[in-house]
């Protein structure tokens, strides 16, 4: 029996428990958009080097991450004549960059000036126009999410998050489940069956019962892998195994899904191609190469977004670490995107490209970029698309 | 499954006999009955001449869970003995009842009752101040987590004597009103110096206040360092504006978003404040001619040489530059104003009485207001006693914060407990941390935002570890051996005089097919007739 049998199995026998098995009965293909926040601003120019330029190994002399050499197949990996990849992840997203399952935005962000952690994550989680009043019941996701609201190419969305993030809110029913520490369900089938009894007929009838459901059903799904004849040799373990339980989420349910990711806060000792930085890049890359696999055949309508609130300074400081900067690098993943390609508004890195002589400037703005992913995957109308980022004109990356 | 015998009778008197060898000195409400489930409460027995009064309904029942955190003995004792209008007068009234004695000596032992705000914030400027002189590395990065930890401690001890307060206090509704405030005038405990602030912010910007004028609210949170520094007041100075607060000042604490104010307002509002920052060391040298304008009190400083003295207009009427006597007027101008006293009103409706409030209700609370020169007690008084509010009993979902201290009231019922750990734990669990929301508008109030299915399922599992044994509530804070113990007695006495007898048919049908205590406890505290006041 495959996992994936095995998992009907476990529908089965938990719909005939009482349990209904909605989960199971909507697995129909189309688009999935999944978006991964890093939170604390991670240091983009670690990540896609802009290897080209004397300046970023002058700006870095401890922690620049070294020009990539091609009889290496540890180092940085060269993308094109200008930009490179740092080495932890060159297994994982290199792999997928050659297969042209990723792209890259660098210079993009927000136009949000604060350099505060706390208000750039909520300006673009709520994705409004900066410096407008803002409304914090309105997250973009959650505007998404009611724009297709009964659209025959929909579906329910999903946050892997303890909380529900801003960028869901305003949308009643987005279910929120952190991936990270899930154990045995709370509850047996019978404890599940007598809590949504309670409410049967009561207006949270259907919050408490798929909430138990997906409970049920992620405990299920880690159980068939637990015991799976097949599994890996290796344990998949933080955000890889996270990864993993979302791209079984996504694939038999959920069209649009969150999660963030912390410790990009790269203040102190960040190190280069190898170090702190470089320790969670390889989790992030190789969470994402898990992500791709778990998804199955729905990786090849899955788009996944990387963004952080903003980037860090071009120089290094003075503790061999980066502070607080603007523009970023995007990361932009899917099973059939035009990716192997760097695109975007771009510009040559040098002293005079900084923006107020500290870090890169923001070309391409979030809203238009997003607006624009989720155009071509949705067909969105004008109207539509208005309704998901106001006064923004999406741009066409023509990667979707 | 034994359907003829509920389970939950034999639990209790099995569990009744195993507690009670134990240990004598327990409290095990409820056990001394023996009534048959479904059966009227058994008052024989009992010191209190409860059987004597009148049995209250299920509209008493709820309506005192509005005015409280959740029900206890004590307090449905006392209703039943005045009835509502006088047990009304009570929860309003200025004068603060005491604390049983075992609470009241557990927030004697906190450092948080007796520091001096002015001087912690004094020395940990400084300590941050040798920090940031200390060149970069580990050693800057260690020193300035343990300055933190000393901070996140105080803060921790703002939280304990705030939930114990919540959990025993006989004034039930002055504690909601704390917790309602602080969260109207949301600070961020994890921004600037507010670790070692909160703790004087409650104290002594929000519960002196709660049933007052909110004028003097409005004026206590805006000369307070925490609301000056976590709105960036403490920034925003003659020619150098920061509009971070005047903007909240009048968006989310005043008027509403659509308070009628514009961009222009909010500027000169940001013009009005500037000055007004903190200031824990010595006073700034003046020229002479500014020195009667300066103000202090603690670190809360009104720099003259920091305004902005030019004449402004706010809300269509002019003000003269004139020092700190500007930000008086300009505070008296807004809540002055027929919008503040709409927004008020709704957000207090929408805190006790429904997600969508009655319009004809917050009109009238609004009409007390304006009539009352923002009397916050008369306000409240309107709203318990109006039938808009007895029209919604029981469609209030409780969000963490009253469903956690609900929770625990009913479990231990005045049994003090020794550790709030644990419901600092389950409110984060839960979404709801106190002093934990990042952004200036405080937790969400409506049902939407707490009963998402995640949610629930989460709010069925901390319900477990409520119910399931005492999850650490008795253990002392320090770490030492627990000399009392307790477990959740949510079959008690209170249950059966209170909850019992006005539960649904579905929750009781769940009760019946609990296999165990520990179950039947889960079970009680998950359904829709606990959730829900």
């Amino acid at each position: 029996m495959n996992r994936r049998e095995a998992i009907k199995l476990g529908g089965a026998a938990l719909a005939s428990a009482g349990i209904t098995g909605r989960l199971y009965a909507a697995p129909a293909t189309g688009p999935r958009f999944l978006l991964v926040f890093l939170r604390g601003g991670y240091d983009s120019s670690n990540l896609l080097i802009p290897y080209s330029s004397s300046f970023y190994y002058e700006s870095r002399p401890n922690i620049a991450v070294p020009r990539p050499d091609s009889g290496s197949n540890t180092g940085a990996l060269a993308l094109n004549a200008d930009w490179a990849l740092a080495p932890s992840v060159r297994e994982s997203i290199g792999m997928m960059y050659s297969q042209r399952q990723v792209a890259f935005v660098p210079f993009a962000g927000t136009d949000d000036l604060s350099r505060s952690h706390f208000e750039t994550q909520d300006s673009i989680e709520l994705g409004q126009i900066t410096g407008s009043v803002r409304n914090y019941r309105s997250g973009f996701l959650a505007r998404l999410s009611s724009t297709l609201a009964g659209a025959p190419n929909g579906g329910a969305s999903i946050a892997f998050t303890d909380a529900l993030p801003l960028v869901f809110e305003g949308v009643a029913t987005v279910p929120n489940l952190s991936l990270k520490n899930v154990g045995k369900p709370t509850f047996d089938g019978r404890q599940a069956r007598i809590l949504s009894d309670m409410y049967t007929g009561h207006r949270l009838e259907g919050a408490v019962s798929s909430g138990l459901e997906l409970r049920q059903e992620v405990a299920q799904e880690i159980a068939d892998e637990m015991n799976g004849a097949n599994r890996n040799a290796i344990t998949t373990k933080g955000f890889e195994l996270e990864a993993e339980r979302m791209g079984w989420l996504m694939r038999d349910k959920y069209r649009i899904g969150f999660v963030d990711v912390g410790g990009w806060d790269t203040h102190v000792g960040e190190g280069a191609a190898q170090g702190t930085l470089a320790g969670n890049l390889g989790s992030l890359g190789r969470g994402l190469q898990v992500l791709s696999q778990s998804l199955g055949a729905e990786w090849s309508n899955t788009v996944v977004v990387v963004l952080s609130e903003f980037g860090r300074t071009f120089r290094e400081n003075g503790s061999r670490g980066t502070d607080h900067g603007h523009g970023t690098v995007y990361w932009v993943l899917g099973g059939s995107i035009n990716g192997g390609a760097i695109i975007g508004t771009q510009q040559r890195v040098d002293p005079n490209a900084l923006f107020q002589d500290r870090d890169y400037p923001v070309l391409n703005d979030y809203r238009a970029v997003l607006g624009g992913i989720f155009r071509s995957m949705w067909g969105l109308s004008a109207a539509q698309s208005a309704a998901v980022f106001q006064q923004t004109a999406p741009i066409d990356l023509r990667l979707v | 499954m034994c359907r003829s015998r509920p389970y939950r009778s034999r639990v209790r008197s099995r569990l009744c006999a195993a507690i009670a060898g134990l240990t004598a000195a327990l409290t095990v409400a409820g056990c001394t009955t023996n009534s048959v489930p479904g059966t009227a409460p058994a008052a024989k027995g009992t010191p209190d001449a409860a059987a004597a009064l009148p049995n209250l309904r299920r509209e008493d029942i709820l309506w005192l869970e509005r005015v409280s955190f959740g029900l206890d003995t004590a307090g449905v004792a006392q209703y039943r003995r005045i009835g509502r209008e006088a047990y009304l007068d009570r929860q309003l009234s200025a004068r603060e009842p005491a604390l049983p004695a075992p609470i009241a000596a557990q927030i004697d032992a906190l450092q948080v009752t007796h520091v001096d705000p002015t001087r912690v914030l004094a020395d940990v400027t400084a300590q941050y101040k040798a920090i940031n002189a200390v060149a970069d590395g580990p050693d800057k990065e260690l020193a300035r987590r343990a300055l933190n930890d000393q901070g996140n401690k105080l803060a921790y001890e703002a939280i304990r004597r705030d939930l114990l307060r919540a959990v025993y206090s006989p004034a039930q509704l002055r504690e909601q009103m704390v917790w309602f405030w602080l969260n109207h005038f949301s600070v961020f405990k994890d921004k600037a110096s507010l670790r070692w602030l909160i703790g004087d912010y409650e104290e002594h910007a929000i519960r002196p206040h709660v049933f007052g004028k909110f004028r003097d609210l409005v004026l206590a949170t805006l000369a307070h360092p925490a609301m000056l520094q976590y709105l960036d007041n403490n920034q925003n100075t003659a020619g150098h504006l920061n509009e971070n607060y005047a903007r909240e000042l009048m968006e989310l604490h005043t008027l509403g978003v659509n308070g009628g104010y514009t961009q222009q307002d909010v500027q000169n509002l940001a013009r009005v404040l500037t000055g007004a920052g903190v200031n824990a060391g010595d006073a700034p040298r003046l020229k002479p001619e500014l020195e009667s304008m300066y103000r202090r009190s603690g670190a809360f400083e009104f720099n003259p040489a920091r305004h902005d003295f030019g004449a402004k207009t706010l809300l269509g009427h002019p003000l003269e530059g004139k020092g700190f006597g500007e930000v008086e007027e300009a505070v008296n101008l807004i809540v002055g104003q027929p919008a503040c006293a709409r927004f008020i009103s709704r957000k207090i409706a929408l805190y006790f009485v429904a997600d969508n409030p009655p319009p004809g209700l917050v009109e009238r609370m609004a009409q007390t207001f304006t009539r009352s020169d923002g009397d916050i007690a008369a306000v409240l008084r309107t709203m318990f006693l109006s039938r808009e509010l007895a029209a919604e009993l029981g469609g209030k979902f409780k969000d963490p914060t009253r469903f956690v201290v609900s929770a625990v009231r009913l479990a231990y019922d005045g049994r003090p407990i020794n550790n709030t750990r644990p419901m600092v734990n389950w409110l984060n669990g839960l979404g709801e941390a106190p002093y934990a929301h990042p952004t200036p508008d405080g937790y969400s109030l409506a049902e939407v935002n707490w009963a998402s299915s995640g949610q629930m399922s989460r709010r069925f599992e901390t319900a477990r570890l409520i119910g399931s044994g005492n999850a650490g509530l008795f253990d002392p804070e320090d770490g030492g051996p627990a000399t009392v113990t307790g477990f959740p007695q949510l079959a008690n006495r209170l249950y059966f005089e209170a909850v019992e007898p006005f539960l649904g048919a579905r929750t009781k049908d769940a009760l019946a097919r609990a296999n165990s205590q520990q179950e039947w406890n889960t079970f009680l505290l998950s359904s829709p007739d606990f959730g829900y006041e």
